[in-house]
């Protein structure tokens, strides 16, 4: 658009047919957000802890606290190549959630009534937070595969097979981004959401295959965690890179990441549209 | 007072009629007919929670008002907010930047969403902090910078992509009084250039520094409008405040003016707080006239000031009540507020 001063209503022919705003100009808002993300992260470094520290902590307290436990004193480092699939599958979850309580936040501020006068999609907003919240799921898986092979992790597979596990990963992970981002829009307070959002994660997080096998569950559990996507998750990555069938548990993955997509996005947009 | 020439060449750029917008049960806007002619400044004065800031917000598509229409240079704020959204420029009470990112970083941010080239948007951010004095500034977070600063990288953002109308709600409401001037003066400069205006305030003096026309409006309701120098002259004008040497003169001064059978002057109050004598006047006449009549009979005269009269007085002369907003409000305001005297401004 040429920046032109408009000089009467008479004569003010939009810019672009209708308002319409084309790809091209959705991709050039989208990275123009994007990168404000970013830079709020540069002015702001410790809201990457997180995604740093989590990954760290998260392992090394499984492995040495449950390890031995589930495979036996001195067998920790088996236990790593079963968790750190699992705890891919949790990165996701856990940054997801932060995008929630992010949103939440923002949305107090005043340049999101600036966002919403101007002219562009709105909806652009919302995924330009989700393309930054990726990159963050990516440095914390990252982290955590590099701490795996510290710990004695090893890739039966091949490296293909990581980057399948990782991509599946950051699907469902920018699926669930949705689904907090909702909540996030609304709930009253950041605080509310990390609330709600922990009575969500804690059972399917440890109802899950993503620390222990399920097999020694009561009937009842076992139930609930093969039907749990974050154990169809965790066996996907888990049969990606230790091998194993992988055709069932990619397309349930692929099935619940879609399925939360097509419900819950065009919900969050319509909610941020309307907020008034 | 001079008279402001009024510019613009007659079109409005801004029409709303008999828009209506309730929450719940209350009633924010109720049925609100303005226009801003284009290239003027229309003043939207009201207390707190008249609906200045619900209207601003229907203006710019924030929120959809429940009935009634509001045109943004000839664009319909319900049928055609993307159009809209490209034509208006708005700087709300709180500063909308983003505070963790430089002054630079957030103009050049607006001015890549309104669709410029990198190069483009990195000039005009330039441009624009030079213009507002952010040079120095650029930067830095804007959550550093100080509020008069920030206002002004408000303002900066809403210029980007020269808006035809731009909406200021309140935006010297917390700033200090030279801050308070910066702004205005900024203000100014933008009017100069072409822009039309519409601007909230609680000020009577702010309106009268920067709006053509006045829109007094209260509980969403418009209740006076008009030019000016017409309202000021429906209030009454100005109140002359002369401080003697000695404060124990101020009853012999009082009684001066009160006898001196000066033209147009009724008389005088003493506020002995401020130590000073409070004369209404209309016209510059009058203050030399008063001042001259008490040097002349051998007053000793410390300081004198005069005072444009406040949104309360106004609105006291204008519906004879408070403002509903202010804390002195008495009793329930019925719709006999409007007169028939205002009628005819209004229309």
């Amino acid at each position: 658009m040429s920046a032109a001063t408009i000089t009467g209503p008479a004569k003010t022919a939009a810019p672009a047919r209708e308002g319409r705003i084309g790809l091209r100009g959705n991709l050039r808002h989208i990275g123009a957000l994007a990168r404000r993300n970013l830079l709020q992260i540069k002015q702001d470094p410790e809201s990457m802890f997180d995604a740093v520290l989590m990954p760290i902590i998260f392992i090394l307290l499984f492995t040495y606290v449950f390890g031995g436990n589930i495979a036996g004193k001195g067998h920790e480092r088996e236990y790593v190549n079963y968790l750190v699939p699992g705890l891919m599958a949790m990165m996701g979850m856990n940054i997801a959630m932060a995008v929630g309580t992010g949103i939440n936040d923002d949305f107090k501020k005043g340049v999101m009534d600036r966002f919403r006068t101007m002219p562009i999609a709105r909806s652009s907003v919302l995924i330009a937070k989700i393309v930054v919240e990726i990159g963050r799921m990516l440095v914390a898986t990252s982290i955590l595969l590099g701490m795996g092979f510290i710990l004695g992790f090893t890739i039966s597979t091949s490296v293909f097979h990581l980057f399948a596990a990782v991509a599946l990963g950051t699907v469902f992970g920018a699926a669930l981004m949705w689904i907090f981002i909702l909540l996030g829009l609304t709930m009253r307070t950041a605080q509310a959401v990390q609330g709600v959002a922990m009575l969500v994660l804690m059972p399917l997080q440890f109802g899950s295959s993503i620390f222990a096998p399920t097999a020694k569950m009561p009937g009842w559990l076992e139930a609930f965690t093969d039907y749990n996507p974050l154990s169809n998750l965790a066996d996907a990555s888990r049969h990606l890179l230790n091998g194993g069938p992988v055709a069932d548990s990619v397309w349930m993955v692929l099935a619940w990441s879609v399925g939360i997509t097509v419900v819950t996005a065009p919900l969050a947009i319509s909610k941020f549209r309307k907020k008034a | 007072m001079t008279r402001k020439d009024i510019p613009g060449n007659g079109g409005n750029a801004v029409e709303v009629r008999g828009l209506v917008k309730h929450f719940g049960e209350t009633k924010a806007l109720n049925g609100v007919d303005l226009d801003v002619r284009e290239g003027t400044v229309l003043g939207v004065l009201g207390p707190n929670g008249a609906g200045k800031t619900t209207l601003v917000r229907c203006l710019s598509t924030l929120i959809r008002p429940d009935a009634g229409t509001a045109r943004v240079a000839g664009y319909d704020v319900l049928s055609q907010p993307r159009q809209l959204r490209r034509v208006i420029g708005l700087t709300g009470q709180y500063a909308s930047v983003d505070e963790k990112l430089s002054g630079r970083e957030n103009l050049y941010m607006i001015g890549r969403l309104l669709d410029l080239s990198r190069k483009d948007a990195r000039a005009r951010a330039d441009e624009l902090l030079e213009r507002f004095s952010l040079t120095e500034a650029a930067r830095r977070p804007a959550m550093h910078y100080s509020g008069g600063m920030r206002r002004r990288l408000d303002l900066a953002a809403s210029m980007i992509g020269r808006p035809a109308v731009l909406y200021l709600d309140e935006p010297t409401t917390g700033l200090d009084p030279r801050t308070r001037n910066e702004v205005w003066a900024e203000v100014q400069n933008m009017v100069a250039e072409g822009a039309t205006v519409l601007l909230t305030t609680q000020y009577m003096e702010e309106a009268e520094q920067l709006a053509h026309e006045l829109t007094v409006i209260d509980r969403g309701q418009v209740i006076a409008g008009g030019r000016v120098d017409e309202l000021k002259a429906k209030v009454g004008g100005r109140t002359l405040q002369i401080r003697p040497t000695d404060s124990g003169e101020l009853p012999r001064m009082v009684a001066a003016v009160a006898g001196a059978g000066l033209d147009g002057i009724a008389g005088a109050t003493v506020d002995a707080a401020e130590g000073v004598v409070n004369v209404p006047i209309i016209s510059d006449e009058q203050l030399t006239a008063v001042v001259g009549m008490l040097g002349a009979q051998g007053f000793g005269i410390a300081a004198i000031s005069t005072h444009l009269p406040s949104l309360d007085e106004v609105f006291l002369a204008i519906t004879g009540q408070k403002t509903s907003g202010g804390a002195g409000q008495e009793g329930p305001a019925g719709p006999d507020r409007h007169s028939d005297e205002l009628e005819e401004v209004a229309a």
